[in-house]
This record gives structure tokens, C-alpha cells and sequence, in this order.
């Protein structure tokens, strides 16, 4: 009897160990991030850092502005083309699917999820990039395929899965009440869709969408096989763009001293963004639940 | 009174029409690459030996094997004993378990190029471990971490209570009813979210590169550095050398990957059957 409730307690505190185990990676990988990252921004100074325009390691100079805004405009490009068609796809599983598509098409969006970022990259290289090439050869712009809209088509791809999937519960933990009572006052099932439940899920809807900017932000190999990787501040959307995630995984592998140290003050400020994402979808997911 | 008609149409044809556009992006996606590489599948490709002119994806595929059992060796068990500690040893409204649960979104939220960074800060330089297979593998298994801890949660919430307070009944202890009880019936839930992980380690790229390192051999031991076949992919379709190699290859890794999904997909189905 004794043994057996030693036991008990012993096993309750190796449980308790384990949980402890997430809180503690968020702690170290807080801490090697910024205790490796900071002193170099320190050291080339913040707004010289951040808002600088030139990014020649060899010369010294430290500015990451290209990259940030090369991410910033490859994700709103990938918003641009993968929300729309997200929240629509899911409004279809939802409210148009017969029961018999329902099944395949929801594995779809999961082997979509499944696939990995090489693979799209791979796509993008071999089919997309050539693609965007003869259109800009058609309308006779200069660029090589690399660029900003290929990034974002991708992307938009890419993220499909990630909004598809929440939308689709937002959309579901909807009272049916509000369905009914809509159709009852005799709007037609796609104003009931788009003026009642639409509104009433937004919150949800919202934190797919947060959630599609975080997976796009944070986007690595993908990006780096299709973007092109320049690191200039782009003047137009076919031109080739690089972004935090690429100028990391780039320069890496032969960066030595400040220069490594500069690589990882990126992968900081990446990790800034996504935290400030990942807060806006904990937040908002909270606001949907409230409502429901 | 038409005009409304009209507009619904027009919802009704673009809500059609986007679910169209996704499924035709997969089944494009899917095809072009399984058409265009097939053909460039080739006896030399599964050769055990890699050589530059080869470019074998044996050994990768060795590597990604040996990858992901010694994450899951790591994560499964520090999942699933977290997700038992959350639901069944702690109550409701609990603080420490809105922390855990708040760290693991978090972490769920990171991108995997974060995890490769720390992975190369804290395992490979700070615990001198170096480019290798165990550095790469403890990287994943934090990334993984969090997939396994839901899913798990989720497959233990789901077990009806009647079952833990007819083994109490019997006499059995909390440790006996949860792992004869509580874990069995939760079983095929956890394991799919496993099959789950074991896709994302298959698929993963930007936290290895810095982490477990690109060699194109088998190491001799969890200390030597290896590429798995996702990285593999990436370099060969990197090098315009390797342009055939690299289509071959995509088919290799996108099939491993469709059969993980449906593998996954297969036993929560049974799940739900079995529950039903």
C-alpha cells in the first residue's frame, strides 16, 4: 500500500517535470535568441540596424530595411492572394459541401498543410517561376521570374491550409439560430453567409488570417528557392526581394564575427513580429470565444 | 428585387469557384511533380552508396529515419506525460496550467528557421555538440513538442469519465487507471497526432541546415552531422546540376509525405468509428 502511493506522487512529479518542459524551451529559446542577438544590435547601433538601407556585410554595413520590408511586402502579397481564397474555400466546406466531398476535399486542405515548404519551393521553381518569366516578357517588364508576386502566389498557396482550417471552425461555432432566423426574415443563403454569419465569426476569421501572416512571415526555404534574394529595397513587384528568413539561412553557413551576430539580431527581429502575430491570435481567438 | 438574386449568384459562383481553385492547386501540385519525376527514377538514385554522381537518396532517407526516432524518443514521451499531467492531475481554471498552455501556443506559433537558430545557439555551440543528427533531432523534438501535447490532450479529454470512475470503483489507483484506462482509449488519437509529427520532421528543412549539417552520409554515430532527404532536396534542386536527380527526388519526398498524411488520417478516421 505504501509503496504503490510512493508511487503515485513520484509519477505526479515526473508529469509535472514534463509540462514544465514547454515553459522552459520558450524561456531558452527567449534568452540564447536575445543574449546573442542584442549586443550586435547594440553594437551597429538600432536605427542603423533597423533602417538601414544597405546590407554589405564586407563593408561593414549592417541595415536590414530590405529585408524587412521584402517580408513585409511577400506577405501582404500572399494575404492578398491566399485570404480571399481561404475564407471563400471555407465557406463552401461549410455551407455548400455535399456530405459525399466533404471528406476529400477537407483531406485536401490537410495534405496541402502536409506538403513541405521544399516541395512548394520546388513547384515554385519549376512551375511557377518559368510562368511568371513569360508573363513578364508578354508585358514587357524586365526580371528573371524571381520576385515579389511569385513569392506572394506561393505563399498565398501556402497558407491556404492554415486559414481554410480555422475560418472553418469559426464559421461552424456560429449559432445555427442566427443561420435560421436570417433565412427566416427572407435573405438568401449567401446574404445570410456574408452579412449575418460572416460578421458574427470575425473574430475567428480574423485570427486565420493573423495566423496565415505569422506562417508567411516565418516562411524560410520556399521563399529563398523562388524570391530571388536581393537585398535591395524593391522599386516594383516583379523584382526580386529577400527576407528575414532567407538572409539568415543564406549567409549563415560563411558568416563569421559581427556578421554571424547580425545574421541571428534578424532571426530577433523575425522573432519580434512573430510574437506580436502570435499575441493578435491568442487575443482574438479569445474575443471569438467570447461571442460564441 | 433581381439585383439581389444577382449578387447572391455571384457569391454563390466565387465561393464555388475558390474551392475549386484549391483543389485544383493540390491536384496540380501533386501531378505535375509525380509526371515530370517519375520518369527520372532510377536504379542509381536507390543506390547504398552515395557518390557525387549518383546522388543517392538512400542514405538521406537513413538519416530521416534515424532523425525521427530519436526525436519522437524525446518528444512522444515529454508530450504525452505533459498532456496527462494537464488533464488528468490538474483542475480546471488552473494558473499553471494557462501557462503551459499559453507556451505551448507560443511555440506552435515560431517558425521552424527560429527553432534552427536556437538549435545552433544552444546545441551546437553552447553544448558543443555540433553539426549532427542529435543536435537536428532535440531541435525537432521541441518543434514537435507542442503537436504532440494537443493532440494528446485532445484524445484524453475525449475519454468519457465513466471510464476513469468505474476503474476508481474497482479500487484502482490514479497511475493504474491512467495507463490501463485512461491511455489505451486515447491511444489511436495520440498516435495519429504522431504520425502527424513524424510528417513534419520528414518535411523539415530550415531548422536542420544549421543544425544536424548537410553530410551526404549515414554518420557513424548520433554525433556526426547527416542530411536528411528534405535537405537533400533542397540542395540538389539548389545545384543546376542536379535538376533530374532533384525531380526524382521531389517524388520520393512527396510521396512519403501523402502516405504519412493518409496513414494519419486513416487511424483517426478509425478513431471516430470506433468511438461512435
Amino acid at each position: 500500500m505504501k509503496w504503490s502511493q510512493t508511487i503515485e506522487s513520484v509519477m505526479k512529479y515526473v508529469f509535472l517535470v514534463a509540462a514544465v518542459f514547454s515553459i522552459a524551451a520558450v524561456i531558452l529559446i527567449c534568452f540564447f535568441l536575445f543574449a546573442s542577438g542584442i549586443p550586435a544590435i547594440r553594437e551597429i547601433g538600432v536605427v542603423k540596424f533597423l533602417f538601414g538601407t544597405t546590407w554589405a556585410p564586407s563593408n561593414n554595413k549592417y541595415g536590414i530595411l530590405p529585408m524587412i520590408v521584402g517580408s513585409l511586402y511577400i506577405t501582404a502579397g500572399a494575404i492578398l492572394f491566399g485570404v480571399p481564397i481561404g475564407i471563400l474555400t471555407s465557406v463552401f466546406m461549410t455551407f455548400y459541401c455535399p456530405k459525399k466531398i466533404y471528406r476529400p476535399l477537407k483531406s485536401a486542405t490537410e495534405l496541402l498543410a502536409g506538403i513541405p515548404s521544399v516541395v512548394y519551393g520546388f513547384f515554385g521553381m519549376i512551375v511557377l517561376v518559368p510562368a511568371v518569366y513569360r508573363f513578364e516578357k508578354i508585358m514587357d517588364i524586365s526580371g528573371k521570374g524571381n520576385s515579389i508576386f511569385t513569392a506572394s502566389l506561393l505563399l498565398g498557396i501556402m497558407i491556404l491550409p492554415s486559414i481554410i482550417g480555422v475560418c472553418e471552425s469559426a464559421l461552424r461555432a456560429v449559432p445555427q439560430s442566427y443561420y435560421e432566423g436570417s433565412l427566416g426574415l427572407g435573405a438568401t443563403k449567401e446574404r445570410t453567409i456574408f452579412k449575418v454569419i460572416l460578421p458574427a465569426a470575425s473574430s475567428g476569421v480574423l485570427a486565420g488570417v493573423v495566423l496565415g501572416i505569422g506562417r508567411a512571415i516565418g516562411e524560410t526555404m520556399a521563399v529563398v528557392m523562388i524570391a530571388g534574394n536581393q537585398p535591395r529595397i524593391p522599386t516594383s513587384i516583379f523584382k526580386g526581394v529577400r527576407t528575414m528568413t532567407a538572409n539568415i539561412v543564406i549567409e549563415m553557413g560563411y558568416a563569421t564575427d559581427l556578421h554571424r551576430e547580425s545574421l541571428i539580431a534578424t532571426g530577433v527581429v523575425l522573432f519580434v513580429f512573430i510574437l506580436l502575430i502570435n499575441a493578435s491570435v491568442a487575443a482574438l481567438k479569445r474575443k471569438q470565444g467570447e461571442h460564441a | 428585387m433581381h439585383k439581389r438574386y444577382l449578387g447572391s449568384r455571384i457569391l454563390k459562383a466565387l465561393v464555388f469557384l475558390s474551392a475549386g481553385i484549391t483543389l485544383t492547386i493540390l491536384l496540380l501540385l501533386i501531378g505535375y511533380i509525380l509526371i515530370q519525376g517519375v520518369p527520372h527514377l532510377s536504379a542509381s538514385l536507390f543506390s547504398l552508396e552515395f557518390t557525387t554522381d549518383n546522388q543517392s537518396v538512400i542514405p538521406a532517407l537513413i538519416n530521416t529515419v534515424i532523425m525521427t526516432a530519436v526525436s519522437l524518443l524525446v518528444a512522444v514521451p515529454v508530450g504525452i506525460f505533459s498532456a496527462i499531467f494537464l488533464v488528468e492531475y490538474s483542475g480546471k481554471g488552473n494558473r499553471f496550467v494557462d501557462l503551459v498552455r499559453m507556451t505551448t501556443e507560443t511555440l506552435q506559433g515560431i517558425p521552424s528557421i527560429i527553432y534552427g537558430l536556437f538549435g545552433m545557439l544552444f546545441l551546437v555551440y553552447r553544448l558543443k555538440l555540433d553539426y549532427s543528427i542529435l543536435s537536428g533531432a532535440l531541435t525537432l523534438a521541441i518543434m514537435i513538442l507542442p503537436l504532440i501535447m494537443r493532440t494528446t490532450e485532445e484524445a484524453l479529454k475525449s475519454v468519457p469519465d465513466l471510464y476513469r470512475e468505474g476503474s476508481f470503483g474497482l479500487g484502482a489507483g490514479k497511475l493504474r487507471t491512467v495507463f490501463r484506462i485512461v491511455l489505451p482509449s486515447a491511444a489511436p488519437g495520440i498516435l495519429a497526432g504522431i504520425i502527424l509529427a513524424i510528417g513534419r520532421i520528414v518535411g523539415e528543412t530550415a531548422a536542420l541546415i544549421y543544425t544536424a549539417g548537410t553530410m551526404a552520409k549515414v554518420p557513424s554515430s548520433l554525433l556526426g552531422s547527416g542530411r536528411t532527404l528534405a535537405i537533400h532536396m533542397y540542395l540538389l534542386s539548389t545545384e543546376a546540376l542536379y535538376l533530374p536527380q532533384a525531380y526524382a527526388t521531389a517524388v520520393v519526398l512527396l510521396v512519403l509525405v501523402i502516405g504519412i498524411n493518409a496513414f494519419s488520417n486513416f487511424i483517426a478516421r478509425k478513431l471516430t468509428k470506433g468511438n461512435i
